[in-house]
């Protein structure tokens, strides 16, 4: 399996990443040889193998519903690279 | 550089030393030597020394916390209240928590003194913390030498002088790994021991905190301080937490070490394999039973953990939108880039000498981004380093449609095996020795064209984080190249005490 130039091009669209074309190069050389390195895996019969997403087993865990101080909203909104004074502010969407 | 441990500290402030003097010790170094060395991004001195007052009485009237006498750095990863947390990354430069990680707050009710916030590679993704917006940290030992990574300013810290205790976070050898490059101690905890509240994600089913010291007990007394259960961390186990002094003064009898074949092969040093080999012998002879075990999946470690891991790494890090926090790209740029796309885009639709053309063109148009999801783009692609973006392209790949259950439901798979080849071993011996890395710190820049030579550094240590079981690293002499070595013990699930049992005995040879 390889990856082309367009198979980078619409993955960087997913992950909403934008790429040059230099960098497009890269990513393309870069992923083959860690997806071809990954390969390795298909080595390994599977065929029974429940996957396994915790290593951990937790057993159910309900906290009590009880009220907290939630952060105010001059810290939450304090990182926020454009605010007023109660909302997050992005490019108008709808025109 | 040996420095009096966090007891001794305590001790000669009981005894009338000035805390904050040695305190003042500790900014000197950072003076003197971080210039060089680039590990200490950011101090808080004066808040320091205010605190090393405080606590100075506290010390003499009997009322201080466990940790008084620690003076720590902080891997820049890992939330503390107020200050920056730039994650070594351009998307985080200027982001100050607004809250303190549940490890931080445990730290601060032991009366430890948090100095210093530490290098680290971009989102803990790298192995030499090389992949910093701060530039590379260098190792104190060797300063033309990698720190290694990702908690290379943490393991730096301690070697050079700058905290007797650190904390760091392994995904995949974070710590270990480093802690080997630079001649300390380095604790992974069994995934669920410490709470990851407050620490930024990159793998949130492998990270795990946990302290860098210059001794094992030290180690201890830092892990007895943040272990244990937080409601704040879901994934946090409810296991109770031992006293872990307790193993400090074990002797070998009866210590069941295992040795796997699969960690010793081809690519290890031919020092570092006698130097370990060597430990073990002297442990035998002290008492301890060697058993030769097998993992037979250890070799499937670094194709599973680089599917799973940049997969949750694609998914953590979907979070950096420039909406909420952290870097936004200029938005009238982006607009006017928007504008003159569009614009391009209608000229050819109307200069389209066929209609296939045309609706080629059309297409285009019709496809072109918002307004918000060019912003986005533009944001991420300013915000994050190459090897970031790597991980998050090749996370998005392995789970997209198509590939999923090649590559992610594939590697699942794979993980239960490691694991399974870890609860069997488990059923015959305590702890698993083996060397931390294959090599020893190596040159700066050595290994930035290859990606796979560089994940193939985590090698032995990776295989702890697949399978949630524990692991430390301990310096065990140095190479003819002059830098240290370090020995691993991986330990069950929770039972970090064999592991601070294991290094304490080797500490002592």
């Amino acid at each position: 399996m390889s990856v082309s130039k367009d198979d980078v091009a619409y993955m960087a669209n997913l992950a909403r990443l934008k790429v040059t074309d230099s960098e497009i190069e890269q990513f393309q050389s870069d992923m083959n040889k860690i997806l071809g390195y990954m390969e390795l895996l298909n080595q390994v019969d599977t065929s029974n193998v429940e996957p396994l997403d915790h290593v951990i087993e937790l057993p159910p865990n309900y906290r009590k519903d009880v009220a907290f101080e939630p952060l105010d909203h001059d810290e939450a909104l304090k990182n926020a690279p454009d605010a007023d004074s109660d909302y997050f502010r992005v490019p108008r969407v709808i025109e | 550089m040996k420095l009096l441990d966090i007891s001794q500290t305590r001790e000669q402030v009981r005894s009338g030393h000035s805390f904050q003097q040695t305190v003042s010790q500790y900014i000197e170094r950072i003076d003197n030597s971080n210039p060089g060395l680039n590990i200490v991004l950011r101090d808080a001195r004066d808040e320091a020394l205010v605190q090393a007052e405080q606590i100075e009485k506290k010390i003499r009237d009997g009322s201080a916390g466990k940790l008084a006498g620690a003076i720590m750095g902080i891997k820049d990863v890992i939330c503390e209240k107020g200050k920056i947390v730039s994650c070594g990354s351009n998307m985080l430069r200027d982001f100050h928590s607004v809250y303190d990680a549940s490890v931080i707050q445990r730290l601060k009710n032991e009366d430890a003194i948090l100095l210093s916030r530490l290098n680290m590679d971009e989102f803990a993704m790298g192995s030499s913390t090389e992949n910093s917006i701060w530039g590379a940290s260098k190792n104190p030992l060797d300063p033309s030498r990698v720190t290694g990574g990702s908690s290379g300013g943490s393991a730096a810290a301690v070697a050079a002088g700058f905290a007797n205790a650190t904390l760091g976070s392994d995904t995949g050898g974070s710590i270990r790994q480093p802690a080997a490059y630079c001649g300390v101690v380095g604790l992974k905890p069994s995934y669920g021991r410490v709470s990851r509240y407050g620490l930024v994600a990159y793998a949130s089913s492998f990270d795990s905190i946990g302290p860098l010291t210059n001794t094992v007990e030290d180690a201890a007394k830092v892990l007895q301080a943040i272990a244990g259960r937080d409601d704040f961390d879901g994934t946090s186990a409810f296991e109770s937490v031992p006293d872990y002094s307790d193993a400090l003064n074990e002797s070998a009898k009866g210590l069941r070490i295992g040795v796997p074949e699969e960690y010793f092969g081809e690519g290890l040093d031919p020092e570092i394999r006698e130097n370990v080999l060597s430990r073990v012998n002297q442990l035998e002879k002290d008492g301890a039973t060697i058993v030769p075990i097998h993992l037979p999946h250890m070799k499937y470690g670094i194709a599973t953990y680089y599917v799973l891991a940049t997969a949750e790494a694609s998914s953590n890090l979907a979070r950096f939108d420039g909406v909420k926090y952290g870097h936004r790209a200029d938005q009238l740029k982006v607009r006017e880039a928007l504008r003159e796309e569009e614009k391009f885009l209608k000229d050819q639709i109307k200069q389209a000498k066929s209609d296939t053309d045309k609706s080629l063109w059309s297409t285009k148009l019709e496809k072109m981004d918002s307004p918000l999801v060019r912003l986005y783009k533009e944001t991420r692609g300013e915000g994050f380093g190459m090897e970031v973006k790597r991980r998050i392209m090749l996370g998005t790949y392995v789970l997209s449609a198509g590939y999923y259950d090649a590559y992610y439901g594939k590697a699942q798979r794979i993980r239960r095996l490691i694991q399974k080849d870890f609860i069997e071993a488990f059923k015959n011996v305590d702890v698993i020795v083996s060397p931390t890395a294959p090599t020893t710190a190596f040159k700066l820049g050595s290994n930035q064209d290859d990606p796979i030579q560089m994940y193939l550094n985590d090698i032995y240590t990776i295989s702890a984080n697949l399978a949630g079981v524990c692991g430390i690293s301990v310096p065990s002499g140095l190479h003819s190249d002059g830098m240290p070595i370090g020995l691993q013990f991986m330990a069950n699930a929770f039972d970090e005490k064999s592991l601070i049992r294991a290094g304490r005995l080797v500490e002592l040879q």
